[in-house]
């Protein structure tokens, strides 16, 4: 009857997003009057047992030097016995990159019901039904799960992580692990820089900005705060800024705290990449910027004197003079 | 080497968002219907493009939809593909879709099978995980590079703040996004060709969806911006800290 959490890792490191996930699990377990359990696959460099302060208390561990990269197939095979063997009938993933892969396969294997991008907790005052984000972030649908084993994953940074005390149990669970069929090659990632889907803050650049020399200041601003960079599609498309920066209904949907859009005009199909955000401020030129409408705060007003006059009053604020 | 290119009907990304018999539909009327961009953009063109390097490649399009999806299926073989399918039957739920999609691949034989990365109407990105599992195959998913070798196909994915490169034996499944290919206009040839190029209709098979919708809602409206004079940035920053405490 439990609620099952997995835990995604990469370069040995278990992820924020996870993190969520099993807080969510621990409330969705503490709402149904049963117990959250949490599920690896391979090992990590850090101290499972204080995941317990997360609201788990026991982790399995299926090791298996296979088990360091995703394998969606081979994964899946390996959490199709687990769940059975845990006694699991709601299993939580995170909505992240990995999740995306892996959830939907297992939920096929085990025909169970599967609602991804969750943003809230399940209704089960009578039935299960889950709220999704849907439309690109311009709606919610609640999707009714009638399977007795169930499968969600949640939309990140749509759950808050809270912490308490204990720690968790670890359990190693014995299941063969086959051979991968997904050969990984090589891995890339930005070092020391924010992930932009993780970031809580999140600094956009669009094309405001009038070319690539100019994202200086939107990259000062951001460091200071400790926020993501990201940017509008024509930005992306101009060459200017990377793809994996571009924000937006073709790029990715983000729901950081706070989104700050400089020069960005805020066309629909950006906007249904952040109207998740949950503060949004707009700094345009353009009074009649369509962005004003979905923004919480705004400065008309020329961004290459209103940032670096925001970067200062930051630096005052930090107390970095 | 035959490629099945999965493709799904979606309102366009402009088109109005509402709801009616009690909010338990989208509203469809008058809305402007399109490709999913992440099917037409990216799985489509670039199996186009892995057509014009090797002729004897086999484009199969496949969607599941009732008779009123055949204007985009017919938008989709004007850009390229050999022939389309349409399994006619309701979005019932991903799972229903995805049993749909296997048994068409299945019968086909493919050695590739392309999806989007998910459908702009209910970001399920279900489709090309169920496909791959309900036909035993390798998947990868967010792909944003694609290319072939032989039988093996060489696919970057993305992964959080990077990409991940991955190599694979065909047959694989892959879900497709930015990167892949560029966005493509279907010239006055390939709209003619597209008139009389086979598209097969197949009755669906019986399987029971493990989802349904119950409602849909709209998100709250804004309370109305803030505006905060240009010659005063500090008070902006002042705001942020103070009353939105987002730092």
């Amino acid at each position: 009857m439990s609620v099952l959490i997995y835990i995604d890792h990469s370069e040995a490191q278990i992820k924020k997003s996870s993190l969520e996930a099993i807080c969510y699990g621990a409330a969705l377990a503490r709402q149904l009057g049963t117990g959250a359990e949490a599920i690896l696959l391979g090992t990590v460099n850090e101290d499972l047992a204080a995941l317990g302060k997360y609201g788990v208390t026991r982790i399995y561990q299926v090791a298996g030097e296979a088990l360091q990269h995703l394998d969606s197939g081979l994964f899946t095979k390996v959490l199709a016995e687990a769940v059975p063997a845990t006694g699991a009938k709601v299993v939580v993933f995170s909505n992240n990159m990995n999740g995306k892969a892996l959830a939907p396969r297992l939920a096929a294997r085990l025909k169970a019901g599967f609602v991804s991008g969750a943003v809230a907790l399940p209704d089960t005052a009578s039935g299960f039904s889950v709220k999704k984000s849907v439309f690109s972030g311009k709606a919610f649908a609640h999707i009714s799960l009638k399977t007795d084993i169930k499968i969600i994953s949640l939309n990140p940074n749509s759950f808050p992580l809270t912490t308490g005390e204990g720690k968790a149990e670890i359990a190693p669970l014995n299941i063969a692990v086959g051979a991968p069929k997904v050969k990984v090659v090589s891995a890339t990632q930005s070092t020391g820089q924010v992930p932009l889907t993780e970031a809580e803050l999140v600094v956009s650049g669009g094309r405001g900005l009038k070319g690539p020399e100019n994202w200086g200041m939107v990259e000062e601003l951001a460091k200071l705060l400790g926020a993501a960079t990201a940017c509008s599609r024509p930005v992306a498309d101009a060459h200017w800024r990377p793809h994996n920066e571009h924000v937006g209904q073709t790029g990715i949907a983000i729901a950081p705290n706070l989104y700050i859009a400089i020069g960005i005009s805020g066309a629909i199909q950006h906007l249904a990449g952040v109207n998740r955000s949950k503060t949004i401020v707009v700094i345009n030129k353009d009074p009649e910027a369509p962005f004003f409408k979905a923004a919480d705060y705004g400065i008309v007003g020329d961004a290459f004197e209103v940032v670096p006059k925001m970067i200062e009053a930051v630096k005052k604020l930090k107390g970095i003079v | 080497m035959k490629i099945l290119v999965c493709i799904s009907k979606t309102p366009d990304t402009t088109a109005k968002i509402a709801f009616t018999d009690n909010n338990t539909k989208f509203a469809g009327d008058g809305v402007q219907w399109i490709i999913n961009p992440y099917d037409e953009w990216y799985a489509l063109v670039r199996a186009i493009e892995l057509k014009e390097k090797d002729p004897a490649t086999v484009i199969h399009l496949v969607t599941v939809g009732l008779a009123d999806t055949e204007p985009i299926i017919r938008k989709a073989l004007a850009l390229g593909g050999d022939e389309a399918i349409r399994v006619n039957g309701e979005n019932a739920d991903p799972f229903y879709i995805a049993s749909q999609l296997a048994e068409v691949a299945r019968q086909g034989g493919y050695d590739l099978v392309f999806t989007g990365k998910e459908t702009i109407d209910y970001n399920g990105s279900a489709i090309g995980g169920m496909l791959a599992e309900l036909l035993d195959m390798p998947y990868i998913s967010l792909a944003a590079k694609f290319d072939l070798n032989g039988s093996v196909a060489t696919i970057v994915r993305e992964i959080e703040g990077g990409e991940e490169t991955d190599e694979v034996n065909l047959p694989v499944v892959v879900s497709c996004q930015k990167g892949m290919a560029e966005q493509r206009i279907p010239n006055m040839k390939g709209i003619m060709g597209a008139r009389s190029k086979p598209l097969k209709v197949l009755e669906p098979v019986a399987i029971a969806p493990l989802t349904s919708i119950a409602s849909f809602e709209l998100p709250p409206a804004k309370a109305g911006v803030k505006l905060v004079s240009a010659d005063n940035p500090a008070e902006l920053i002042r705001l942020l800290h103070e009353e939105a405490k987002v730092f």
